[in-house]
């Protein structure tokens, strides 16, 4: 318990270093460049992937759940958007980018830091945490909602290509249901989260990279205790948040 | 000139340096000796702050660094070059990148006078045209150099070696200490050198600083460390066989 109470506070302290005032404008814009390149960008197959497969698997599980003859066909439509929007996106999606980005980004900053590449940076009179931890917490905060955008807009189609090459329902049926009791909030819920997993992710993981022990095993368990922690966090987070936005 | 004033370092119960009083010269090759775990390293880092000494005073030109705020040390820090053991190039960056870091992050010279620059300090460390490489693309006596050139790059009043010589084959480690001699003279350098290499302690020790057990235990020049009766010296400086018997040539010829 104490252990616990004490990392909150170092991350605590950590994230107030993060925050601030970047050495110079032109260096970080480029770096925020790299970050958005090699968090985002590099993600976004997985993502398409993903969503498009999650997409067809909810409605296909949703036609093959639908016995009732008084429920319509558009249901499908319905709970695939639903569920996508809701859910599956913002919330499985950073799951999987919590085990992609999360490792990443902890052993790279843990390598840095056995191999005093941190060290030479602080050294030089660089805030080490401020040069390479902020530019990958705002690449994150600002590509990830993007990317779940997209995997939002990809599961739909998924669902759409399950149930027409399955021929449970028909284009208009399907897309009727997808708008069927649409609300914006529930779009504005799903990126408020995707925003809050993006930080948690990230600086999550920075923080098990930036105080890795020395050691190519010590690298390895920063990575995995980022990859955990920053899902159990994501979990947590979801539940509050699910409560505070929909309740 | 950098003083060193009563410093204390304690890793939780492990007293590591005691009341360590020492000055290291302007224009000279200053060398930390001493074995392994004898507390050189973390003297070091506490002059560059990397750690904070419990009592005593770290003095750059007279100022002390140590109860500084962060803005002042990151002035100081600017005129601090620092060689790694390992040599801590940012290997996601090639050769010419490493070395223009410190330009592009504090300096606002434009590109071609930062690539002058850069060429100037590559040329000198005998690396020109290998701006393109990434250190793992690099052996180990050119990753030494290429942190030498970066350590330059922004012209420091102060440079910092950790054992510079590590892992180097003993020729490469020659042309090593050679640049940093020919570097601390040239650009009128206080120069820290960590070391154990007793190759290192007679080519370049303008001053050397001996720890032993965390303290100061003696301090003088490459000639007479060779000489001195200081037993914890001999049995250092003689430590092999071979030094062991050019001790005793050394006796022969004096008598």
């Amino acid at each position: 318990m104490f252990q616990l109470i004490a990392n909150i506070g170092k991350y605590m302290s950590m994230i107030l270093a993060v925050f601030s005032k970047p050495e110079k404008g032109s260096v970080f814009r480029a770096r925020l460049f790299e970050e958005i390149d090699f968090i985002g960008i590099n993600s976004i197959i997985i993502v398409a992937l993903m969503s498009v497969f999650m997409g067809g698997v909810i409605a296909l599980q949703t036609a093959s759940n639908m016995d009732s003859p008084w429920l319509p066909e558009y249901t499908i439509g319905y709970i695939t958007r639903s569920s996508t929007i809701l859910e599956f996106s913002p919330t499985i999606i950073c799951l999987i980018l919590a085990g992609k980005v999360g490792s990443n980004v902890a052993s790279e900053i843990g390598t840095m830091k056995t191999t005093e590449q941190i060290d030479a940076l602080e050294i030089m009179g660089v805030n080490s945490l401020g040069y390479l931890v902020l530019p990958k917490i705002m690449g994150a905060v600002i590509f990830f909602p993007i990317l779940i955008v997209f995997s939002m807009g990809l599961s739909l189609v998924g669902g759409w290509l399950a149930v027409l090459l399955s021929g449970l329902a028909s284009t208009e049926t399907y897309v009727f249901g997808i708008r069927s009791f649409f609300e914006v909030g529930d779009i504005t819920y799903a990126l408020v989260k995707t925003v809050v997993f993006a930080f948690l992710i990230v600086s999550i993981a920075s923080y098990y990279g930036y105080y890795t022990k020395v050691g190519a095993v010590e690298v390895g368990k920063s990575a995995t205790k980022a990859v955990v922690s920053s899902s159990i966090a994501i979990l947590i987070s979801n539940f509050f948040l699910t409560q505070m936005f929909l309740l | 000139m950098i003083e060193v004033r009563g410093v204390n370092k304690t890793f939780a119960d492990n007293h590591v340096l005691h009341d360590i009083n020492t000055k290291f010269e302007k224009g000279k090759v200053n060398l930390i000796i001493g074995q392994s775990g004898s507390g050189k390293s973390v003297l070091a880092k506490c002059m560059v702050g990397l750690h904070r000494p419990e009592t005593g005073m770290i003095l750059y030109e007279g100022e002390n660094f140590t109860d500084m705020d962060h803005k002042e040390r990151v002035n100081i820090r600017k005129e601090i070059g620092m060689l790694f053991q390992g040599s801590a190039l940012f290997d996601s960056m090639t050769v010419e990148q490493n070395v223009m870091f410190p330009l592009t992050m504090f300096t606002t010279m434009t590109k071609k006078e930062k690539l002058d620059r850069v060429n100037f300090c590559l040329e000198r460390v005998n690396l020109d045209g290998k701006n393109d490489l990434y250190p793992a693309e690099c052996s180990g006596g050119m990753q030494k150099r290429i942190g030498i050139a970066r350590a330059i790059s922004m012209n420091p009043k102060y440079l910092f070696c950790d054992e510079p010589n590590s892992g180097l084959d003993p020729l490469t480690a020659i042309v090593i200490d050679n640049l940093i001699k020919e570097i601390t003279y040239e650009f009128d350098t206080t120069t820290i050198v960590i070391t154990h290499d007793m190759n290192s302690v007679i080519e370049i020790g303008d001053n050397i600083l001996f720890i032993h057990q965390g303290r100061n235990w003696w301090e003088g020049n490459s000639k007479g460390i060779l000489t001195t009766d200081n037993k914890e010296i001999s049995e250092f400086v003689y430590a092999s066989d071979f030094m062991k018997e050019i001790r005793t040539m050394m006796k022969e010829k004096r008598q």
